[in-house]
């Protein structure tokens, strides 16, 4: 039996997972910095608010999203009358969604990786004329670069395998939102075994490389 | 001996814990097609009130994803599917007591779309207008709905122009969720299924050109409970099950 390897899920996941990161990327360095750097009430509220998605269930995540974007949810309604779009079952969809459960995973990281940093450092940077978008791009943020890019990786690694809240705002559509954890599901449900080895060792294979080549960029980079 | 006793006292009562369902109710899984879900317990609490002491707890799924789990040594008693070829599947693989195989009721396809649309679908053709975008219909390789779906579209000429509208869903009610919520312009379910919904979605029309939809029901030959499972079975072709079975709308079998 000729077996044929048909790899749109392994590309949508590495575009959705990939976005995803970039915008957890920005909106998770610039929370952390915001809670390592400010002092203002609901601090800590904050901070847990990011934390959340790491300890709730991603049903709850994508029922969550459903009511915020779906077509007669809050933001939603204004999306579809405005700009006539709709984030439901696209793989821009499937992209919040990753993103949503993956921030956490930034935050922490950036928040513990920017408290690292030597306000002194920062202090002196001021002293010597820095704006403070100077001091943030050219001081705390080369010194906390490392512990980000950890968190980045771990929030790549997780955008990949995002699964529930996926399935929930996305749904399965073969070349549009299947991603490669639902392609998987998917080939199961169907009694396709073949089908979800296949998967399976490609997934199993990205990963793997993922984690080898990061590490060692990480070592390269830090670790002469 | 005083250190010992919490643990005693533990170990005891994880035993008893352990064997406490041993007498008390019998329990029967029955393995039913999605479209069952608001019928089959109405059927089970008249069964459980014949049988005292029986309790039936439901699993309702797509068939598919049903005779999967059934194949990998779920313990099911009962199966019952939205198709003849899920149950055909599990008789080759040797999986249902083939005696035991009854057809119990019979169902129709119906295009239904959201309470609230701006569109008049008389037929299958209208799905084709720009207005209509999205598509929503059971995944045809798991899901007896999107397989009776694809045979009616394919039989009417659209199934290739349609495809790019289509919402796969893994199961008939997610299909009705998906109408009801409004993220699809148009779906296709039973007409049972658009009952239930009633005042979230409306149904446009009845849908020909697909096999007959007929529901078969079978014991699981792994069943340890077999006499049980089987007269399960003989209560939902029996004549009170069958009423039930006509008050959501169900057609009666053979027709």
């Amino acid at each position: 039996m000729p077996i044929s390897v048909d790899l749109t899920p392994l590309w949508l996941t590495l575009k959705v997972a990939g976005v995803a990161t970039l915008a957890t990327f920005i909106v998770g360095v610039a929370l952390a910095f915001l809670v390592a750097r400010s002092r203002f009430w609901g601090r800590e509220g904050l901070d847990s608010l990011c934390t959340l998605p790491l300890v709730m269930p991603p049903t709850v995540l994508g029922y969550y999203l459903i009511v915020l974007i779906g077509s007669k949810g809050w933001l939603g309604h204004w999306l579809k009358a405005t700009f006539g779009i709709s984030l439901i079952f696209t793989w821009q969809g499937a992209a919040l969604a990753a993103a949503v459960v993956s921030l956490p995973l930034i935050c922490k990281t950036a928040r513990a990786a920017f408290e690292g940093v030597d306000p002194s450092l920062e202090n002196a940077a001021r002293t010597l004329g820095a704006s403070e978008a100077g001091v943030f791009f050219r001081v705390s943020l080369p010194l906390a670069w490392r512990g980000i890019l950890a968190g980045v990786m771990l929030a790549f690694a997780r955008a990949m395998g995002e699964f529930g809240a996926t399935l929930m705002v996305a749904g399965n559509l073969p070349g549009k939102t299947q991603t490669l954890s639902v392609a998987v599901y998917d080939a199961i449900q169907a009694g396709n075994d073949a089908g979800a080895t296949i998967l399976v060792i490609i997934i199993s294979i990205v990963c793997l490389t993922i984690l080898l080549v990061s590490g060692k960029a990480l070592k390269i980079r830090y670790l002469p | 001996m005083n250190k010992i006793k919490p643990l005693f006292v533990l170990l005891l009562s994880a035993v008893v814990l352990w064997g406490a369902p041993a007498y008390g109710d019998q329990e029967l899984i029955v393995s039913a097609a999605a479209s069952l879900t608001n019928a089959f317990p109405e059927i089970g609490k008249v069964f459980e009130n014949q049988h005292p002491g029986v309790k039936i707890i439901y699993n309702f799924a797509a068939s598919g994803p049903l005779l999967q789990q059934i194949a990998q040594g779920a313990p099911v008693d009962v199966f019952a599917s939205a198709d003849q070829k899920t149950m055909n599947q599990t008789q080759e693989k040797r999986l249902i007591v083939p005696a035991s195989r009854k057809i119990f009721v019979s169902n129709t396809l119906v295009l239904i779309t959201p309470e609230k649309s701006g569109f008049s679908l008389a037929a299958l053709k209208g799905l084709a207008a720009p207005e209509i975008k999205r598509v929503a219909l059971g995944n045809p390789e798991t899901v007896p709905v999107g397989r009776y779906t694809r045979e009616a579209l394919t039989q009417a000429g659209l199934w290739e122009t349609l495809k790019p509208k289509f919402i796969y869903g893994a199961s008939v009610r997610q299909v009705l969720d998906y109408v009801g919520r409004g993220e699809v312009d148009a779906g296709f379910v039973f007409a049972t299924d658009a009952a239930i919904a009633k005042g979230k979605v409306k149904t446009a029309a009845v849908v020909q050109g697909h096999q007959p939809i007929t529901y078969p029901v079978a014991v699981v030959a792994a069943s340890g409970k077999q006499a049980l499972a089987q007269s399960f079975v003989d209560f939902v072709l029996s004549p009170a099950a069958q009423e039930i079975f006509a008050k959501f709308g169900f057609g009666k079998c053979p027709p």
